[in-house]
């Protein structure tokens, strides 16, 4: 995107909370809900006496993370201590890696509209949270569930250009995290938040402009607002000849702006070291290998799959590849079914109508993709017709009951009989000998629908459509 | 039985054996810590409790359970320690009335083996000193001369267990705080290997340098708790997984075959008369006993002082952040909090709470680690502390245990040095480059001074070689000059 001549240089740092069940260096619960201060030990709140004991889950949930950024994952890695005074941080220090992070060098390539972009992954690191304060006027509380809950950084070079880059770029990494089941990627609840790096230069030029941090952006639509307008904002400070500060702003998402919250001049001096209550982290290659063959297949490689092996449509395999629990239960049904094309079109539309409707993960389908497939199969068997198979799926999403079982209970089997239908269809022209005629002679034109479906609604629905069709035509003639 | 002088197992085992139970031997300590303390200074807080349970262990050898090794033994504990339910106030005002809400794993592993704990003791602020003349409780005396400090950090408990007001104590060692006053006090001190002892609970003050130690009557006494309180523990990370060996039952004051290092760089600084005659005296008595005297340099040991003072103070500017008022202990009285800068609240509370030479080395610290600095004065330090302990490595090639002066001098007076810091840190000369090398090291009562204070004699020993210390040490208590000898507060 150039507007008035200029380019904008945007590079993220996302913060992804690792989904374990106990804390970054302690036994606490990481349980969202908990009440206030509840999920807290001396560890957590930082008691005069107490260490820090690394969570393994996290480390391996981390190069997990880093494998599939196609990061370089380091044997030796260090935690370092990240000084700085604030009620919220217990210890007066955060816990961090610094000059020898677990993860660098990745690279993530994604689709933006048709084109292919890719972005550097500069590094990934583990820290720990901090606590929340709430400030009430006059007094503040401070809920210290969050100090300590295990995060992974992920910082992206300077490499993308567009505020739609870079919510795709966000969009991609959680994507990719879920895929991996070591972050939910739920916003709202805090477990991904974006920090956005924005500069702009004009055109042509190759130095960067000074680059202003939007923090704490928690949602992927305000990260390309926040940062259109950032770009903006900038591109007119130029214009008017003023210097672009290095400061940090906030986005306003009620006020559509970002406002400043503090400049390079009050930066902090961290003072990192190394920590000394924490050895560094060895990983072995065969820890590395082993991780690497449990790593799931990653949407990108799956959505091409799809398409080369199942032959499905781009728009299709991409659909169903945007979470892995989509792809997995498609995967499931297509097995099932064989019916590669069939089964992606009764999820796209059927299903994922119910479950936008019913407001429920894919995960929470009341259907089984086991079920779906073999009621494909019974469509495709002729056991039962598509719009029969209607009413099925409806009745499997109301009763979670196995398509057979409705089809035996309902008496939904198609009839493709020749002869009980060729007796259903005498009956039917008996009843409408005036419309025979006029059929016949073409006083009336197009009565051929009109016996089609009065043949259906005599078999409720279950005479076999083709059939029904082709014994007509004959007996019409 | 004299429970004065008993050694720990003679009062477990009595205690066991139910020839004294345990509720008598801590009302016996009680009286003593009653009578005795107010000359001393030791004690912070006594432990309300302490009859109680000592009663429940009493009642559980009732029943025949078993107690464990310590059985009813009295423990005071250093300060730096948390014990569930006393007040952990690392000598300082900022901790003036925090109270732990859990044991620190050495407390803990004692209490497993039967202790009754009687009290905390007093200490420097946060361990930050070398004479006790820092705590925010004040002074603590040297029970041979009360005008004479006790030494430092942990004065407390070296004074204590000189006095005999409990039959064990506990002290932690950053860069000498348990041999330098268990050599002013004439008690055994031992610094174990880094990552021995579990440092959970033990407030810190410089991570990479702490260990906790037994600073207790006799070798014997000293083998016997190492083994309590030694062996990994799954809250510290940097605990050993190696078995804790029984130093105890297999201690022999045999030092045949042995061979002591004497360290070239420290039979040339000038020591005082007294110390300089002890040293020798005990560098004779092994070589009577069998052992052969080597000579080994770790040249790089000339910069231990200045390199323990920059790793240290780096480490407790981070380590002691967390005291800021927000959460426990010490709190600036702000009349509109409000109204205060974030920053302001930090700096009256801080300001208020800490001691002067607690600031100065977090101002040091906080100086080391900043960015500009860092380079310069931390990272160079960590470089000058990995040769320190690489010369030591190839010493220990030569050597079994290095022998040493622990300090230059025997105990000064109260108030002599504690205006001039520079001398006060060149006090722990020959005990900081063991801190920095991770090695085990103690100090065990040999010579007296001509003004009758007792001199102690400083072992090392490689890596986890603690046995090989305990033993030449055991044999040095046989001959020692202190033996027999009380302090005259007794």
């Amino acid at each position: 995107m150039s507007s008035r001549g200029y380019e904008a240089v945007i590079g993220i740092e996302i913060h992804v909370q690792l989904s374990t069940a106990t804390k970054m260096f302690c036994a606490d619960p990481t349980t969202f809900n908990a009440g206030d201060n509840e999920n807290t030990s001396p560890v957590s709140v930082g008691m005069p006496g107490t260490l820090p004991v690394v969570n393994k889950k996290a480390i391996e949930y981390s190069i997990k993370t880093g494998l599939a950024l196609g990061c370089d994952i380091r044997r030796k890695s260090i935690f370092a201590r990240k000084n700085y005074f604030y009620p919220d941080l217990p210890k007066g220090y955060q816990i961090s890696q610094y000059d020898q992070p677990l993860c660098e060098n990745g690279t993530i390539t994604f689709k933006v509209g048709d084109t292919s972009k890719t972005v550097s992954i500069t590094r990934a690191h583990m820290e720990e949270d901090a606590g929340k304060s709430t400030h009430h006027g006059e007094y503040t509380l401070i809920n210290y569930n969050r100090s300590g809950i295990p995060l992974l950084e992920i910082v992206s070079g300077p490499d993308i250009r567009t505020p739609v880059e870079a919510a795709e770029y966000a969009r991609n990494i959680r994507q990719i995290v879920r895929y991996l089941d070591v972050c939910d990627g739920n916003l709202e609840e805090g477990s991904m938040r974006c920090d956005c790096n924005v500069s702009v230069r004009k055109i042509g030029e190759t130095q960067f402009g000074t680059k202003v941090e939007i923090k704490n952006v928690n949602s992927f639509r305000f990260v390309e607002k926040a940062i259109e307008y950032e770009i903006e904002r900038q591109i007119d400070a130029v214009e008017r000849g003023e210097k672009i500060i290095q400061e940090t702003r906030l986005w306003d998402p009620d006020k559509n702006r970002t406002f400043s919250m503090r400049t390079k001049e009050d930066a902090q001096d961290y003072r990192y070291f190394a920590d000394p209550d924490l050895l560094p982290v060895i990983v072995s290659d065969s820890m590395i290998e082993q991780f690497r063959k449990e790593l799931p297949e990653l949407p990108i490689a799956r959505a091409k799959r799809f398409q080369d092996e199942h032959a499905l449509p781009e728009y299709d395999a991409t659909v169903l590849t945007t979470e892995k629990d989509l792809a997995d239960f498609y995967e499931a049904t297509a097995t099932e079914s064989k019916n590669f094309k069939a089964s992606s079109n009764w999820i796209m539309t059927e299903l994922l109508r119910e479950l936008n409707q019913a407001n429920k993960q894919i995960k929470d389908s009341p259907i089984k993709p086991q079920q779906l497939g073999r009621m494909i199969a019974l469509i495709d068997k002729g056991t039962i017709s598509g719009k029969i198979a209607k009413t099925v799926f409806q009745e499997m999403w109301d009763s979670g009951k196995d398509p057979e079982v409705i089809i035996k209970e309902k008496g939904l089997v198609q009839i493709s009989d020749p002869a009980a239908l060729e007796k259903i269809i005498d009956e039917v022209l008996a009843a409408n000998a005036q419309n025979v005629e006029d059929h016949k002679t073409g006083k009336k034109k197009n009565l051929f629908g009109f016996f089609v479906g009065a043949v259906m609604k005599a078999s409720k629905g279950q005479a076999n459509p083709e059939l029904v069709n082709k014994i007509l035509q004959e007996k019409l003639k | 039985m004299d429970l004065t002088f008993a050694s720990i197992s003679e009062i477990s085992d009595a205690v066991k054996a139910k020839k004294v139970s345990a509720k008598e031997v801590t009302k016996h300590f009680q009286g003593r810590i009653e009578n005795l303390d107010g000359k001393l200074n030791s004690f912070t807080s006594k432990n309300e409790n302490a009859l109680q349970d000592a009663e429940a262990i009493d009642s559980r050898i009732a029943k025949g359970e078993d107690v464990g090794p310590m059985a009813g033994v009295p423990f005071g504990i250093k300060e730096m320690l948390c014990a569930k339910g006393m007040k952990a106030t690392a000598g300082s005002k900022i901790l003036e009335n925090f109270v732990a809400p859990y044991d620190s794993t050495v407390v803990a592993r004692l209490k497993k083996a039967g202790i009754v704990v009687m009290g905390k003791l007093n200490q420097d602020e946060f361990a930050m000193g070398s004479s006790n003349e820092t705590s925010y409780f004040g002074a603590v005396k040297n029970p041979w001369n009360l005008e004479c400090v006790p030494g430092g950090s942990s004065g407390g408990s070296a004074a204590a267990q000189a006095a005999r007001l409990v039959v064990g104590t506990i002290g932690t060692d950053t860069g000498g705080s348990i041999r330098q006053p268990a050599s002013f006090c004439g008690v055994v001190g031992v610094k174990p290997t880094y990552g021995r002892v579990s440092r959970y609970g033990i407030i810190a003050y410089a991570s990479s340098l702490d260990q906790a130690g037994p600073m207790v009557s006799s070798v014997k006494d000293a083998a016997l708790t190492m083994e309590v309180i030694s062996g990994f523990d799954d809250r510290d990370s940097t605990t050993t997984q190696k078995a804790v060996p029984q130093w105890s039952k297999n201690l022999k004051a045999d030092v045949k075959g042995l061979k002591i290092g004497l360290m070239k760089e420290y039979m040339k600084g000038s020591l005082h008369p007294d110390v300089q005659k002890t040293v020798e005296n005990s560098i004779e008595t092994l070589k009577k006993m069998g052992a052969e005297i080597v000579e080994v340099s770790v040249p790089m040991t000339e910069f231990a002082v200045p390199v323990y003072y920059l790793v240290a103070a780096s480490e407790a500017s981070s380590n002691l952040a967390r005291y800021d008022g927000v959460k426990y202990g010490h709190r600036a009285e702000i009349k509109n909090l409000s109204a205060i800068e974030l920053e302001d609240f930090y700096g009256l509370t801080r300001g208020e709470g800490f001691g002067k030479e607690v600031k100065r080395r977090i101002m040091l610290g906080t100086y080391c680690l900043s960015s500009g600095y860092y380079d310069a004065y931390y990272n160079k330090a960590g470089q000058v502390r990995r040769l320190i302990m690489n010369q030591y490595l190839e010493a220990f090639k030569s050597c079994d245990v290095i022998l040493s002066a622990v300090t230059t001098a025997p105990a000064f007076k109260i108030g002599e040095r504690i205006s001039d810091p520079l001398t006060m840190y060149l006090n722990d000369i020959f005990t900081t480059s063991t801190n920095l090398a991770g090695l085990p090291g103690l100090s065990v009562p040999f010579g007296m001074s001509q003004d009758g204070l007792p001199i102690g004699i400083q072992l090392t020993a490689g890596h986890f070689e603690e046995q090989k210390m305990l033993d030449v040490a055991a044999a040095l208590e046989s001959a020692s000059a202190v033996k027999g000898k009380h302090p005259h507060v007794i």
